[in-house]
């Protein structure tokens, strides 16, 4: 005990380096494929090669004679043997009315996309089963496919035969269709675009596996699986399979990444664990890159018909969108509800009154898509913030000048403002972001530059672009998902236990894939209750040792997860204060807590600190009277709304008007996303966040080709940035405190994607300008900016 | 077939199949894990390991081809740098796994031993790189979670602590 108190190290604000590296930095942490089971079979997939196909025969024969296999099984069989009690989940029908065909992990009479699987092997060996799905011969007869999202509005073929439509769902968004229909009545600049979401592949750099390891006689089985949503997962294991869920256990090993790639319930990861337990053996599967690609989910795949009306200030009255939404050839676990998210943000950080929104979710015969980084908000933040240049263009002012007249409050800071969307913006101040870009940026120096080239004529020209974008995360109030008729509320759990030594586990439902989880909740630890964060573990990704959880998504780990921990934190100190006031024999009232220690007020050389009543609590010798034993507290946070981070973020590029080429030659990001519990993360995700959209931007895209073939599905087709890609990244952050939760936190994972692709095509379309250009498709490939620049007007944008 | 190789020091004498890639053979011949692998294109480096003091994707490479070579993962990283006289901090970590962690140059951490094996082998080649230089040399290493921001700083980092 001791009368001088230090502050306790590792709380908020500290760039602490992180807890989970010396296990990454030395190979001694467990991926996936790093797990093994004793007597385990390899998985494979047939897959269809035809994107819309009736099966008529499937021979195994040929399979099943090969050394190791184990068994060979079709969607037929599959379907006999009764190991389905309920399709494939999708958990956000939209509409009451949303068109959902039946979807089972292995297609039976019909395959719907290039990469569907139609058969199944097992096989001892991981080369021998690869073998085998080889001589898996199926005979299908080629149906008339949709192959691309234009298709499938024109209704050109049905990508599901037995349906007579393509459409899924209508889904409408407006409030107050008078006021939109008003305030174009009254417009005096009006500007219409249509802007292409291509369809993105999540590559995480961990490919998908899982490992399902049966106890025959017990009835239980572990199931091993690189997933971002451990605790979802095992709930629709047991609602699809039957399995009961008292007996399914789930575990995320480390997963390494996951982006929405690994949010999903895939037909793989279901095969594993109902084969795993119908023959009572372990079953492991690690997907090939390339199979990944088509077979999993991809992102994006939207079509979007967006209008501003503006008054003769530049004053923005009203935005007008319908999306076209491609959910290819099923609905995954969130398909459908992907674009909505977006929804509410289409009127990005402006104060514009008026908003209609709606949506149209078609099917195709493509590989389904679903949740990617941003997962809706990207696509919205890059339709208002390319309009708004747009419209800029069109008055004749200024970017920076159109978004200082139309941000909320004037950019001056607010709470709880009420969006023409109907959601209520918790905080945000807008203009202090926006001109510490544009100062880190040198605006100015770089306008001249830009003049100067233009006058000389030189082959290198500059393009700046800017964002200011405002995202949805902290996903979410419980209410608010049942409003949208999600199948699962938004809370988040934690348990926060002092063991007898007086070390902290701290038990999480959200299930870090990359973020730094274990870092991060222990810097609350230190925050809260005065204790070393290196005296903290964190328990999770492990529905064993963390029974209750909703996952990691929606950037939505720190502000229900994180806050749920501190309440948690604070429950304990409540209840160990009233042990400490006891062993001072003084009342509770009077006892302070100051960096970790207890002490009487009045009386600062008698403390104890908590650590070291964790033993008294433990023993229970001499408690308060009915005070249970241990020290252990846990909170479900529900958040009472989601937190709305925002940011400005400038990205400046130089085309080369002889070939078109195009390269990001500086980027700029102030990004605030509240109270930062550890700024050398936050940044983390903010450059891994740019780099993705300004990928968008630039170079990804899923391309088929006329017969709904995939033709880049490895990395070596499909352009996932290099180190040669990438500028080095200027970052600064303000802080504007949430209004949603009592640590003041809003979330940054998804920011940095959610802001880059409008600023990095804002500045190609800037730096083309002189050459009419006033759009451009994404990705802006060297061969579509040299079109441009040769053909003018939107390059084919439209 | 027989194949024999040192990994990380120690020999390994084992009967593969003729088609056995060296990175299977590592991890699950040698039993050594730490060296992933994240595509079948020869494209993502994360399963970079050295052979001979050169920096490999060990998924280009059968495990018969490696006859008789040294190899060293990310397990034996430091115990390599060590025997070579590179001092290894109080963590026993190569210099460049320690510039890792100082400059957040990981976060999911699965391209991360790839990513090390490529840095240190690169700086051996050149110990005084540009910011330009080390771009291009870890051009065959994707990462999907830094924007390879902090890669940079690190790997220059780890050569200013050599220099």
């Amino acid at each position: 005990m001791t009368a001088t108190i230090e502050p306790t190290k590792g709380g908020f604000g500290t760039r602490m380096l992180r807890k989970e590296d010396p296990k990454l930095l030395t190979g001694e942490n467990k991926f996936i494929d790093d797990i093994k089971a004793p007597g385990q079979l390899w998985m494979g997939m047939v897959r269809s090669q035809f994107a819309h196909a009736t099966i008529n025969s499937i021979d195994t024969s040929g399979a099943e004679s090969m050394p190791g296999v184990h068994s060979v099984l079709t969607g037929a069989q599959l379907a006999e043997m009764g190991l389905w009690q309920a399709p494939l989940p999708c958990a956000w029908p939209v509409t009451e009315d949303m068109v959902n065909p039946p979807h089972y992990p292995v297609a039976i009479s019909e395959a719907k996309h290039v990469g569907d699987i139609v058969a199944v092997v097992l096989c001892s060996d991981r080369y021998g089963v690869a073998d085998a799905v080889e001589q898996v011969v199926v005979d299908y007869t080629p149906l008339p496919a949709v192959v691309n999202l234009e298709d499938a509005v024109d209704g050109k073929a049905m990508a599901h035969s037995d349906l007579e439509t393509n459409k899924a769902f209508h889904w409408p968004l407006d409030p107050n269709p008078e006021g939109t229909a008003a305030a174009f009545a009254n417009a005096a600049h009006v500007v219409k675009a249509r802007f292409v979401q291509q369809r993105l592949i999540p590559m995480p750099m961990e490919p998908r596996g899982c490992l399902a390891v049966p106890s025959p006689a017990g009835g239980e089985i572990v199931f091993y699986s690189a997933t971002q949503i451990p605790h979802i997962l095992k709930i629709m294991i047991a609602a699809t399979s039957g399995i009961p869920e008292n007996k399914i256990r789930v575990i995320a090993p480390s997963v390494g990444g996951g982006f929405g790639g690994k949010l999903n319930v895939d037909a793989d990861a279901l095969l594993a664990v109902t084969l795993a337990n119908h023959i009572g053996l372990p079953v492991r599967w690690t997907e090939q890159r390339s199979e990944g690609a088509g077979a999993s989910h991809q992102g994006r795949g939207q079509i979007q018909h967006v209008e501003a009306a503006a008054d003769e200030n530049g004053k923005v009255t009203a935005i007008k969108v319908h999306l076209d939404a491609d959910m290819g050839a099923y609905m995954m676990l969130i398909t459908p509800g992907v674009p909505l998210l977006g929804s509410f943000l289409y009127t990005g950080v402006y104060d514009i009154p008026n908003l209609s929104f709606s949506c149209d979710g078609h099917f195709t015969n493509l590989t389904p898509t679903d949740a990617y980084r941003g997962a809706g908000r990207p696509e919205a933040s890059y339709a208002i913030e390319r309009i708004m240049d747009m419209m800029a263009h069109k008055i004749g002012i200024a970017p920076e000048e159109i978004r200082s007249r139309n941000y909320i409050n004037g950019g001056e800071h607010f709470e709880n403002f009420d969006a023409a969307s109907t959601l209520t913006f918790d905080s945000g101040h807008y203009k202090p972001a926006h001109d510490r870009a544009l100062e880190l940026a040198d605006m100015a120096g770089l306008r001249s530059e830009q003049a100067r080239r233009r006058d000389a004529g030189e082959t290198k020209q500059l393009g700046i672009g800017m964002c200011t974008y405002v995202e949805i995360c902290g996903l979410a109030p419980s209410r608010a998902l049942g409003g949208l008729n999600y199948g699962a509320g938004g809370w988040e759990h934690a348990t926060v236990r002092l063991l007898p030594t007086g070390k902290v586990e701290v038990v999480s439902g959200s299930t870090p894939h990359g973020q730094g989880h274990e870092t991060a909740w222990a810097q609350i630890i230190a925050e809260k209750m005065g204790i070393d964060p290196n005296d903290v573990e964190v328990l999770h990704s492990d529905t064993a040792l963390s029974p209750l959880g909703l996952d990691t998504y929606g950037s939505r780990s720190l502000a229900v997860g994180g806050v749920a921990i501190a309440m948690a934190a604070d429950k304990v100190v409540d209840k160990a204060k009233l042990i400490a006031a006891h062993q001072f024999e003084a009342s509770p009232e009077d006892i302070e807590f100051v960096n970790g220690s207890f002490s009487v007020a009045g009386t600062p050389t008698k403390s104890v600190h908590i650590q070291e009543l964790g033993f008294a609590a433990f023993t229970a010798h001499d408690l308060p009277d009915g005070m249970e034993p241990n020290l252990q507290e846990q909170v479900n946070f529900d958040p009472p709304n989601f937190a709305f981070p925002f940011g400005t973020h400038v990205a400046v590029v130089e085309i080369d008007i002889e070939t078109g080429g195009v390269e990001l030659i500086n980027y700029i990001g102030v990004d605030d996303c509240g109270i930062q519990v550890n700024p050398l993360i936050v940044e983390g995700q903010v450059h891994g966040g740019i780099v993705q959209g300004a990928a968008q931007a630039l170079f990804e895209e899923a391309v088929y080709d006329e017969n709904g073939n995939i033709t880049n599905p490895s990395l070596m087709d499909y352009l996932v940035p290099s180190t040669m890609e990438m500028p080095n990244i200027t970052l600064d952050s303000t802080v504007t405190p949430s209004t949603t939760n009592p640590l003041g936190v809003k979330g940054v994972g998804e920011a940095g994607t959610i802001g880059s692709a409008a600023a990095v095509i804002n500045a190609v379309c800037d730096g083309l300008s002189p050459y009419g250009v006033t759009d451009i498709k994404m990705p802006a490939t060297p061969q579509r900016i040299w079109n441009a620049i040769n053909a003018g007007s939107t390059g084919g944008a439209a | 077939m027989q194949v024999s190789m040192t990994v990380n020091g120690d020999s390994h004498s084992r009967d593969v199949e003729p088609r056995t890639l060296l990175v299977h053979h590592i991890r699950e011949g040698v039993g050594l894990t730490g060296t992933n692998i994240g595509c079948d294109t020869s494209s993502c480096g994360a399963c970079t390991v050295h052979v001979g003091g050169q920096s490999v994707k060990s998924c280009t490479m059968l495990a018969v081809q490696a006859e008789g070579e040294s190899i060293t993962t990310i397990e034996g990283l430091a115990e390599t740098a060590r025997a070579d006289g590179i001092a290894t901090g109080e963590q026993n970590w190569h210099p460049m796994q320690e510039a890792f962690q100082q400059c957040h140059a990981l976060q999911c951490g699965y391209c991360t031993p790839g990513m090390v094996m490529a840095a240190t082998s690169f700086l051996k080649e050149n110990p005084t790189p540009t910011e330009a230089e080390i771009r291009e040399g870890l051009e065959g290493n994707l990462c999907r979670c830094t924007g390879y921001h902090n890669i940079v700083k690190a790997v220059q980092s780890a050569a200013e602590g050599a220099s």
